[in-house]
């Protein structure tokens, strides 16, 4: 009831921006929650696994909505720029797969860890960057995250460790961020992504021993969108249950095109970590729409009709929407309020990512180290010198 | 007269005094520590000194390291700071990487600098850049040490010295120590670095005792990590050196000093940053210039060193070609003859010295 009252009181505060169908919307009565089935996990090593029930209130739905969206329309957003030259380099998107990351973050607390690969602009929303400055960075503005020195790949917020360029690499680091939580006995865990593509990497077997021989609070999770670049996982992969990989790790299969599933997978790993049983692995099968980056259609290892099927059935907002429609959790119009913030959110970020100025000149030296008095840095030749501040 | 004011002060020891001939009180014998005891102290100390300090690499706790530079270290502070590893060198330094970037500050040991090739990238690409790509949010307080160079008959692949490899890269610091001091002021500089720092040690030093002065026995004694010592004054030539060599040209110096070839040496301490200034001032003075190291001489450090001297205000004082002696330029021969003609020599030195001064 509480929660009801205080999303009226929400609504009506901002009724005098508002045009009038949000005041009628908002004498609806809403479900407070609703009780949805999730499908079952995969379980590799595990007798049990995540309840296959689950409890949505409406005001995380709403919430999940809105972050979802909200990483779907920076990253189409950021698509447009690519194509009108205003990012650069790399850029690797992620819409399709919006319920990994949102999902991951409903299941864990903002004092826990998490590193991922270079497809990272939805985890560096969810764990806590503005949308401004995500778009500032892929701009290369001195606005961005990392005040354009870093780019797409490389971004980080607390307890966020980026944004890893080298496919693979970060996954040690991952299991060493978790050593780091088991050796300050905090309770935290770490996720630690990677794709179907890196997870034949060597490095990653090297972890999953080491992770497992001294029971580090890792949860190793494998983001099957089924193409690694242009190979799909049945040419990369001897074995393409990336949940069984980990060997004498525990696994689980999870949808990942279904937000609730996700959280559900992902409260249900942390709780294994953090009761001190060492790591554990989960495979979220997912999709992405985009090819692997910018420089590719995406069209040449996979069929339209491919995209096109997992678009109508499996969209992971569409599948929240009518999940919240249809118990009463939200109404369409409701959802659609959502949709105009969010595009005016996504629309004002992307003015202030093209119109910021790119970072001065005489910034190039800084940040080689850390806590050190400021020095000079060689440029093109012997007389360009410049200045390195800390 | 010392006797008689020991007969004051100690009047019960006076017999046994005189019976044990205390004539000539004589200075305590100097301290003689090895580099291997050094290194361990400074890591001992800093242990003690911070408890997000921990070791971690293969052997390093209950075989007490490779090389016994962590002897005794498990049993003083267990599992948890001194972890033995697998035999995964890319998988523990990411992990070690990884821990420094979620605040902990460990030390990684690659039983040699050869098997860090396995895990260069995540030294580069995880550690060295991040500070730059994060513009400051994420720092890396990470040490890379263990052996580096060559050592004696273990051949190709065990012998390579990385000196110019790891000094290539922005965002990393090298040092390289040569004696006892050296390393456990550099060690403990280090470990207390905010950034990722690499120590290239040799494991032919490590069994050799060098004199301890007082200074150095203190538990917050640092060399400043960038600043290169003039081991030897002189004023003919100066001739710079990194590590091992150091020595040898310390004995050249010697040997040419006979002659009245006065050398200056400079040890380096560290790669990168380097103390160019250092050098600069020292050829100013004495017009010639030879650098010495163990590694390969194409993109060498004496490369470097002669490069940064002809960009400098030094050049115009040079009145000789700066020369390099360096390693040979092939991988390490197994035989004793080959290896030794394939590293520096004290002779090489000489030669190379009195060619520079045209003698």
């Amino acid at each position: 009831m509480r929660k009801m009252l205080a999303a009226v009181s929400r609504v009506l505060s901002g009724a005098a921006q508002k045009p009038a169908s949000r005041v009628l919307v908002a004498s609806r009565n809403f479900a407070n929650d609703a009780t949805f089935e999730i499908k079952k996990c995969d379980l590799h090593r595990l007798e049990e696994g995540p309840p296959v029930t689950t409890v949505l209130t409406r005001e995380d739905g709403l919430r999940y909505y809105r972050m979802m969206q909200t990483v779907r329309r920076m990253e189409l957003k950021a698509d447009q720029l690519y194509k009108q030259k205003i990012i650069r380099g790399f850029c690797h998107l992620c819409d399709g797969q919006e319920a990994c990351c949102v999902g991951m973050e409903a299941g864990i607390n903002p004092t826990d860890h998490l590193i991922t690969a270079y497809r990272a602009h939805g985890f560096t929303f969810t764990r806590g960057l503005s949308v401004r400055e995500i778009l500032a960075e892929l701009t290369g503005r001195r606005g961005g995250c990392a005040k354009g020195k870093g780019g797409s790949m490389h971004m980080y917020a607390k307890n966020f460790y980026g944004g890893n360029g080298i496919v693979g690499a970060q996954v040690p680091l991952g299991a060493g961020i978790a050593l780091a939580c088991k050796y300050n006995g905090k309770d935290e865990v770490c996720l630690t992504l990677y794709g179907d593509g890196a997870a034949n990497q060597g490095q990653i077997f090297e972890a999953y021993n080491m992770a497992a021989l001294w029971k580090l609070p890792c949860i190793f999770i494998c983001e099957n969108n089924r193409y690694g670049m242009g190979t799909s996982v049945e040419r990369a992969a001897a074995s393409t249950d990336y949940y069984k990989r980990g060997d004498f790790i525990p696994g689980l299969r999870v949808d990942g095109m279904d937000v609730l599933c996700v959280r559900e997978a992902t409260k249900f790993a942390a709780a294994h970590c953090r009761a001190g049983k060492g790591p554990i692995l989960m495979e979220l099968q997912t999709y992405r729409y985009h090819g692997h980056s910018m420089s590719d259609p995406g069209v040449s290892y996979r069929t339209r009709e491919e995209i096109q099927e997992v678009r109508s059935k499996s969209d992971p907002i569409m599948l929240l929407k009518d999940r919240m429609v249809n118990s009463n959790l939200a109404s369409v119009e409701e959802l659609k309020e959502i949709d105009v913030e969010v595009r005016k959110e996504i629309e004002d970020a992307a003015q202030f990512a093209t119109a910021d100025p790119e970072p001065p000149l005489e910034e190039l030296g800084y940040h080689i180290y850390s806590n050190e008095p400021p020095f000079e840095v060689r440029g093109a030749n012997q007389w360009i010198k410049f200045k390195s501040i800390s | 007269m010392a006797v008689v004011s020991a007969l004051v002060r100690r009047p019960l020891e006076q017999v046994s005094g005189l019976l044990r001939r205390r004539f000539h009180r004589t200075a305590p014998a100097a301290l003689q520590v090895t580099v291997r005891d050094a290194i361990n102290q400074g890591m001992d100390e800093e242990l003690e000194r911070d408890e997000k300090v921990f070791l971690l690499g293969e052997e390093v706790a209950q075989y007490d390291g490779a090389y016994k530079v962590s002897r005794g270290l498990w049993k003083k502070y267990g599992d948890k700071r001194i972890i033995d590893t697998p035999i995964s060198e890319m998988g523990f330094a990411g992990i070690a990487v990884g821990a420094a970037m979620a605040g902990l500050r460990p030390i990684c040991e690659f039983m040699t600098f050869n098997f860090s090739m396995q895990a260069i990238d995540q030294v580069i690409n995880s550690a060295a850049k991040t500070y730059y790509m994060s513009a400051g949010l994420q720092s890396v307080p990470i040490v890379f040490r263990g052996p580096n160079g060559a050592s004696a008959g273990v051949a190709a692949q065990h012998s390579q010295c990385f000196a110019a490899w790891y000094g290539h890269c922005p965002g990393l610091k090298v040092v390289s120590p040569w004696n006892a001091e050296d390393a456990k002021g550099l060690i403990k500089s280090a470990i207390r670095d905010n950034n990722p720092v690499v120590m290239l040690e040799n494991e032919l030093m490590y069994g050799v005792a060098f004199e301890f002065p007082p200074e150095a026995q203190s538990k917050d004694f640092l060399i400043p990590i960038g600043k290169a010592k003039i081991e030897r004054q002189g004023t003919h030539i100066t001739v710079v050196a990194h590590s091992r060599p150091v020595g040898h040209c310390l004995e050249a110096a010697t040997v040419l000093s006979k002659e009245g070839i006065e050398c200056e040496v400079i040890n380096l301490r560290t790669i990168r940053p380097m103390d160019v200034e250092t050098i600069e001032a020292s050829v100013m003075k004495t017009n010639h210039l030879v650098t010495v190291e163990g590694g390969w001489p194409q993109f060498g450090v004496g490369a470097e060193i002669c490069a940064r001297i002809m960009e400098g205000p030094a050049f115009n004082f040079l009145d000789a070609p700066a020369v390099r002696v360096t390693g040979a330029d092939v991988p390490m021969p197994y035989a004793k003859i080959l290896e030794d003609n394939s590293v520096p020599q004290v002779k090489d030195i000489i030669f190379a010295i009195k060619k520079t001064l045209n003698i």
